[in-house]
């Protein structure tokens, strides 16, 4: 272990403080503190990206961290907030399975990811190559967590964070994406949230609730 | 084993006796200031204890020798777990006689007897808590076992002294899975201690109390060694955090000079996270009883992510 650059080391670090905050997510009960946890996990995210930059010296790899600071820290979890004070969306989220459920699912999750991810990792030659697995349970996590809320705003962060977990796939397992994508992507993900929103009122406004399962019941007279 | 050896292991346990109480009063007078009341003194604890030595002791009628015996077994298997802990210097001829999985096993000795006890005079609130307790202890025993496993993989030993020997006197390293453990290890010591998301330890109210609720026939010398043994518990806690997370400044074998430092930095330490702890209590609000098994089943979950993640980023395949 020693062998491994300190550079290295704190990305893997960086990595694992992704996947911590994943979990909290998917144990967070409150919709605020989890707005708060994915702006936390956008940071951790964008000292990984910073810290591959500075080491492999590559100018777009700075763009996206300041391109992933402004978005994922400040701006989405702004609009985030906004829209849960002008929804009046209160207290718990309510998980379709219990809790703790949830988590043991969570785990199942992250042994097939880590598992999955690592003979893709031994293709690839750079030095963070087992952030691959975190990444790849990262999204997994976030999958699990759209699938198990019913309310349309926590699936909505539970999109979001997804996108983290590809994005930190993409720094760590080759240095970045070309710039085009990662622009395409940071400004698809800002549109996404933004008519997100506005379908939120849409499906308020319909069905006085936010809770998605109205939406199967759906007909067209 | 030398004799220096056996003298620092002796002045490892006889600090531990003397500075646990004052941990605790630590404790309490930063939780008091953090909640803008008026704090008691440090020596508080002290005071408490010289006094319920020289009460006499009140037995319920229905006591066994079981109720008479408990407070000394759960003050020696404290004290013993604090002998094990390395606080000082990883120079510990009774390390030896139990590694971390046999410490786990001497907090447990200790909280069945303890709820053995409880049960033993047949209150309504002596089962009540002992329930409680084995409830809790039977959820935070497998998260504190699995923290232990993630450590000892790092280590490539279950020893406590060996595993800090490796985290403190080789070549510093970042292991992610430690990120993971320490969290986990924060909520099962919480748990343990009977600390405030689980339990108050400063409440008498019945619906709420666990630990308080087993102590309740408890009086004199027998409660003064229960608390006693409950601030060592506490102690022996707090320095295998410091030594699994932050076991810098404890003295390698056979120096002196390292182990004079170590003794102030260890208070430094204890210190702070003392006042973690209390600031931890003030920004938690007490969970409901049926809250503890999920937040100890997160304390598991994360203490097995992190051998997962010891598994997947720090072993070169």
């Amino acid at each position: 272990m020693s062998d491994v650059p300190l550079s290295a080391q704190l990305i893997n670090l960086c990595a694992a403080a992704i996947l911590l905050l994943a979990f909290a997510m998917l144990a967070q009960r409150r919709v605020l503190q989890l707005i708060d946890l994915f702006a936390l996990q956008g940071f951790a995210l964008f000292l990984s990206t910073l810290i591959v930059a500075v080491k492999t010296g590559q100018t777009h790899l700075y763009f996206s961290a300041a391109l992933t600071l402004a978005l994922k820290v400040a701006v989405l979890p702004l609009i985030l907030r906004r829209l849960v004070q002008r929804l009046h969306v209160k207290g718990e989220v309510e998980p379709l399975i219990n809790i703790p459920t949830t988590m043991l699912v969570g785990i199942m999750l992250v042994v097939v990811a880590f598992n999955v991810a690592l003979p893709i990792a031994q293709l690839s030659a750079t030095i963070t190559r087992g952030t691959l697995g975190i990444a790849l349970a990262t999204v997994m996590l976030a999958f699990l967590m759209m699938i198990t809320r019913k309310k349309a705003i926590t699936q909505v962060v539970g999109f979001l964070a997804m996108e983290n977990g590809l994005f930190l796939a993409a720094t760590s397992a080759t240095y970045g994406m070309p710039m085009v994508v990662e622009l395409g992507i940071a400004l698809d993900v800002l549109i996404g949230v933004i008519i997100l929103g506005v379908f939120f009122f849409q499906i308020r406004d319909q069905f006085d609730s936010l809770d998605i399962h109205h939406l199967e019941r759906l007909k067209d007279h | 084993m030398s004799v220096a050896g056996i003298l620092g292991q002796l002045f490892a346990l006889v600090l531990a006796l003397l500075l646990a109480p004052l941990l605790t009063g630590w404790v309490n007078q930063c939780r008091a200031w953090l909640q803008n009341r008026s704090a008691p003194p440090l020596w508080q604890p002290y005071y408490t204890l010289h006094k319920l030595f020289n009460k006499d002791v009140v037995l319920a009628d229905g006591a066994s020798s079981l109720f008479r015996v408990a407070p000394f077994v759960v003050f020696g298997a404290m004290a013993l777990a604090c002998a094990i802990v390395p606080s000082l210097s990883t120079d510990l001829p009774f390390a030896p006689a139990a590694d971390a999985l046999a410490l786990v096993g001497v907090f447990g000795l200790a909280r069945l007897f303890i709820s053995l006890a409880a049960m033993d005079v047949g209150t309504a609130f002596g089962s009540l808590g002992g329930r409680r307790e084995m409830l809790v202890g039977f959820l935070a025993e497998p998260a504190l076992l699995m923290v232990i496993f993630t450590v000892a993989m790092i280590a490539n030993s279950t020893s406590v002294a060996a595993i800090v020997a490796t985290l403190a006197h080789r070549d510093f390293v970042i292991y992610p899975s430690l990120a993971f453990a320490g969290v986990a290890f924060t909520m099962v010591s919480l748990a343990e201690n009977a600390r405030v998301p689980v339990d108050n330890p400063a409440t008498h109210l019945e619906l709420t109390m666990i630990h308080e609720a087993m102590i309740l026939e408890y009086s004199g010398r027998h409660l003064a060694l229960i608390e006693w043994a409950a601030s060592l518990k506490l102690y022996a806690y707090s320095c295998l955090g410091l030594a699994f997370f932050f076991p810098w400044g404890i003295a390698e074998r056979d120096n002196l000079l390292a182990l004079a430092a170590a003794v102030p930095l260890l208070i430094l330490k204890l210190a702070i996270g003392g006042f973690l702890l209390a600031l931890i209590e003030t920004v938690n609000a007490k969970m409901r009883i049926f809250r503890a098994p999920e937040f100890l089943g997160t304390a598991f979950m994360l203490a097995v992510l992190g051998l997962l993640v010891r598994l997947l980023l720090e072993t070169r395949v």
